[in-house]
């Protein structure tokens, strides 16, 4: 049986040394996190784009999953290939409802002695509580809370590693490998949330103070909160679950059904068999009304959240679910969803802000290129 | 005494015979973060005490600057429409916003003075 609690707001082991890095902390799903250290946002956000970051991300929930049947039971929640994930290597995925919905994203990994989740901070609770609807499974899914997950990211993040003579050189983009980092014992991916190279790293919480203290010694490596994750992820092109995708979206819809992988579709080996199955099947063959898509403006005022998007004969046709200025293009940028005959590259619509009309285009993701490693 | 006050809503006024230039405090910047976007109003505008009379976005975040007090908007920072940055920068001095002809005098007592205003930012951080 796991059980968690957000009734009080929690902190991360790595909160003292936020404080003492002179963090602005805010709450966050649950959590006191950093949203930014006295650089602010634009710099921590260039210096992730130039050299390399260091974030906490221990509000991230950690499951993990023992056994084969398990394995089996997360791909009736989830559209994924978890059965043919090879070792040590991971993938992303979502829990679906019934409707075809994101209840939330993940990625799973196959780290050869047993799968782990990394799914959101907002939703740990509800996917636990999700995965232990059936009762069979109880004992071979666990919550580890004592672990603390750190994510360095930036071009400079594979030289980082190589210092701290990880043993990484060879991995690639979603690869997963246990090793020893400064004699502490820790789980790492070539992942990230930010379109650069990088890598997230798990270790226990005893001793996450320590690794983060060691990295943060390299001259190239500077703390970055929040904030900077959440521009660096929007010019990436990366949903944000609770903003851009959700219960009421399908992955067909946020233009993430790469995910999907042929042996779950139809034809495939596993084909279907999963919540929302006859939905993904029907949006995957026929389309759907709307589309994710990218966001931009000439104008400097950022359109946010929430705002309602209208094309050139005053219809509704779209609203706007992020949006902030884009430090490394030096302007506002947006995602959203706007009508199927609306989502093509190039399509001039408006939003109103305070009154005044914002034009806007329509632009396909990500706004960046991204600099994910093959080795 | 000085010719300095503040408002709850951390804008500062400061004040030069008939004349209020206003600004935001460097608490109401660091809480806002980078500053990213400043319209600001338009000469002549007439605001009451209480209007907002400037529209500041961060990275993450829109704000507003009431006027400090009423009167007519006879001067605005245009520095700031190019480099809002400068808010951030120097929000007592270069990051000024704009400067009022203010109609009503006695609204000045109402604002806060310097030790009463610093107080209430120490209490609430």
């Amino acid at each position: 049986m796991i059980t968690s609690s957000l009734l009080n707001l929690k902190t991360t082991s790595l909160y003292s040394l936020h404080k003492e890095l002179g963090a602005k902390i805010v709450p966050f799903a649950g959590y006191q996190m950093p949203v930014s250290y006295p650089e602010g946002i634009i710099k921590e956000h260039i210096h992730t784009r130039n050299e390399v970051s260091l974030f906490d991300i221990s509000h991230m929930g950690l499951i993990q999953l023992e056994g084969l049947p398990v394995v089996k039971y997360i791909e009736t929640l989830a559209p994924a290939n978890l059965i043919g994930l090879e070792r040590n290597r991971q993938c992303y995925s979502f829990f679906l409802n019934e409707k075809g919905g994101i209840i939330d994203d993940f990625v799973a990994m196959n780290t050869g002695k047993d799968y782990r989740l990394v799914v959101n901070a907002g939703n740990t609770d509800l996917v636990v509580s999700l995965l232990n609807s059936s009762e069979k499974f109880r004992n071979n899914i666990t919550l580890l809370e004592k672990y603390s997950m750190i994510a360095l990211q930036g071009p400079k993040s594979g030289q980082i590693m190589k210092s701290l003579k990880g043993n990484c050189e060879d991995m690639s983009f979603m690869d997963v490998r246990f090793m020893n980092l400064v004699g502490i014992e820790c789980l790492v991916t070539r992942s990230g949330y930010t379109g650069e190279d990088g890598f997230e790293i798990v270790a226990s919480s005893n001793e996450i103070e320590t690794l983060a203290r060691n990295i943060l010694e390299f001259p190239s490596v500077a703390p970055a909160g929040l904030g900077a994750r959440d521009t660096l992820r929007l010019e990436a092109g990366l949903c944000l679950h609770g903003n851009d995708i959700g219960p009421a979206i399908s992955p067909i819809e946020a233009k993430i059904a790469w995910a999907i992988p042929p042996v779950r579709r139809k034809g495939g080996t596993r084909s279907g068999g999963f919540s929302g199955s006859k939905r993904i099947f029907e949006l995957l063959e026929f389309g759907a009304s709307k589309y994710r898509v990218g966001l931009l403006t000439n104008q400097r005022i950022p359109v946010r959240s929430g705002t309602q998007l209208w094309n050139e004969s005053k219809e509704e046709i779209g609203t706007v679910t992020s949006g902030a200025f884009a430090p490394s293009l030096g302007k506002p940028i947006g995602m959203g969803y706007v009508l199927n005959q609306e989502a093509f590259n190039g399509n001039h619509i408006h939003a109103t802000i305070r009154g005044k009309r914002i034009d806007l285009h329509v632009t396909s993701l990500p706004f960046m290129k991204t600099n994910y490693y093959r080795a | 005494m000085t010719n300095i006050r503040y408002t709850e809503d951390h804008e500062w006024a400061l004040l030069e015979e008939d004349i209020v230039t206003v600004g935001i405090t460097d608490f109401a910047q660091d809480q806002l973060g980078d500053l990213v976007f400043v319209e600001l109003p338009n000469i002549d505008n007439v605001v009451k005490k209480g209007d907002e009379a400037a529209i500041i976005e961060s990275v993450k975040a829109a704000g507003d600057v009431k006027s400090p007090m009423g009167g007519k908007i006879i001067e605005i920072n245009t520095t700031l429409i190019d480099a809002p940055e400068k808010v951030n920068q120097d929000p007592m001095g270069y990051g000024w916003f704009y400067k009022i002809l203010i109609s009503d005098m006695s609204e000045w007592d109402s604002l806060l003075d310097e030790e009463t205003y610093q107080e209430m930012v120490t209490s609430s951080s």
